[in-house]
């Protein structure tokens, strides 16, 4: 009865419903704005807030990325789905974690965060949402091909507790505010880093976006995807009830302000919007979920998508030591370069890891 | 004798499309599927279900057993 409840329309319409409300309240209390949550935007800060890039505005250590992987294992365990499992090419799911951060930093959010800009008025977001889908396209055309990045194996559950584990230690570097000679951890006093609701109610929320995301399956990427692909539109539902309730809520909060220009944290500058998604959904797409899904993922054991989250981690201290991610006067002096030859890059891969290839 | 797939270790959405090209493939009869995660449980799962087919799920170990069936 529970288990029918939790995989019908219902619960990822109730999902997607509670992630867009649950969003627009972190904002209010504190968080970013158009940025209650926003995936890459936040293990950015937390890059930041280890040292792994200067960009003083946004350095923090954001209590949601440690909630969803925890909320995540949470429900694993319970349900009995706590599965340790590596070894499907991580090397490739680093670079792509690396190139997906590349790209949603050139358009200033994850896909979460284009739903998010979306539903608070940002109408640039339009056409990362339209870069997005253009990258989640290219990538069905490899897996049609033939795509795979190979099997994982069952492990050693010590795999399966390394990203858990590694939460849980920044969690305590949050809590303790930690102070090291070296300035580290670093928090920003002014920007967007030094925006943040307050770090239990944050977590609580995070945690339980978690629990509901891996029950669900809820996945930014796969909504479209799946479409595409196989005509199933169950994720797809998830992700239009997080902006229909979002929007909502936006306007009841007085959080709504449609137009362009002066969006926050956002730039104008549309053909570096559509192609950062572009990369940032194609990286997706080739790992096999947004970036959420690889919290959920790295929660219930795989190393795999741990190994992506690093990548991604990883990605956003080059992005700003760099000069390729952007700000809300446009993109960085690297920016588009980068996004040129991130895309090389995944085709290389999308072409190598496919029959296209294989079969020659 | 029938069919069987292994769609163990997949990422996603391999597990799904493997097995929908396999039943497309097949029109008709048994297919046994061993999946190894909840998440291609589900979806291969609601892909037979919506295209037709009757899904039987049996839980072997860490493992899932589906046997589809038209």
């Amino acid at each position: 009865m529970i288990n029918k409840f939790i995989f019908s329309r219902k619960s990822i319409i109730f999902a997607g419903a509670f992630i867009g409300v649950a969003a627009t309240i972190l904002q209010k209390l504190g968080n970013p704005a158009n940025m209650g949550i926003c995936v890459a935007c936040f293990e950015r800060d937390i890059a930041g807030a280890l040292g792994f890039h200067r960009a003083v505005v946004v350095q923090y250590i954001r209590p949601e990325v440690i909630g969803f992987v925890l909320g995540s294992l949470a429900a694993a365990l319970i349900f009995k789905e706590f599965k340790p499992r590596a070894g499907s090419s991580p090397l490739i799911r680093f670079v792509l974690g690396f190139l997906a951060m590349i790209g949603s930093l050139v358009f200033l959010g994850c896909p979460w965060r284009a739903l998010l800009r979306l539903s608070g008025g940002d109408g640039n977001a339009l056409f990362g949402i339209a870069g997005l889908v253009t990258g989640v396209s290219i990538g069905i055309f490899f897996i049609k091909s033939g795509y795979d990045l190979g099997r994982n194996h069952k492990t050693n559950s010590l795999f399966g507790w390394i990203m858990p584990f590694i939460m849980a230690g920044i969690f305590l570097l949050l809590i303790f505010q930690t102070k090291l000679p070296t300035g580290a951890v670093f928090f920003s006093s002014e920007g967007p880093g030094s925006q943040y609701a307050p770090v239990l109610i944050a977590f609580a929320i995070a945690t339980t976006i978690g629990f509901i995301a891996q029950r669900t399956r809820f996945c930014t990427i796969a909504a479209s995807r799946d479409v595409i692909l196989i005509k199933d539109t169950y994720l797809f539902t998830g992700v239009v009830s997080l902006v229909i309730a979002a929007w909502i809520s936006n306007m009841i909060l007085g959080q709504f302000n449609p137009g362009f220009q002066s969006q926050p944290v956002a730039h104008t500058s549309q053909i570096w919007n559509f192609g950062g998604m572009v990369l940032a959904g194609l990286a997706f797409t080739l790992a096999g979920g947004c970036p959420g899904r690889q919290l959920f993922l790295s929660g219930e054991g795989d190393a795999d998508a741990a190994i992506f989250v690093l990548g991604m981690i990883f990605g956003a201290g080059f992005s700003h030591n760099f000069a390729t991610a952007s700000s809300g006067a446009g993109p960085g002096a690297w920016g588009p370069a980068a996004v040129i030859t991130g895309l090389i890059i995944c085709l290389i891969i999308g072409y190598s890891m496919s029959d296209l290839v294989k079969k020659n | 004798m029938n069919e069987k797939i292994d769609v163990r270790g997949l990422s996603c959405p391999l597990p799904v499309v493997k097995v929908k090209n396999k039943l497309k493939e097949l029109q008709e009869g048994t297919l046994e599927v061993l999946v190894d995660t909840g998440t291609a449980k589900d979806n291969v799962s609601r892909m037979a279900n919506d295209a037709g087919w009757k899904v039987e799920i049996k839980e072997q170990e860490d493992e899932y057993l589906l046997i589809i069936t038209k």
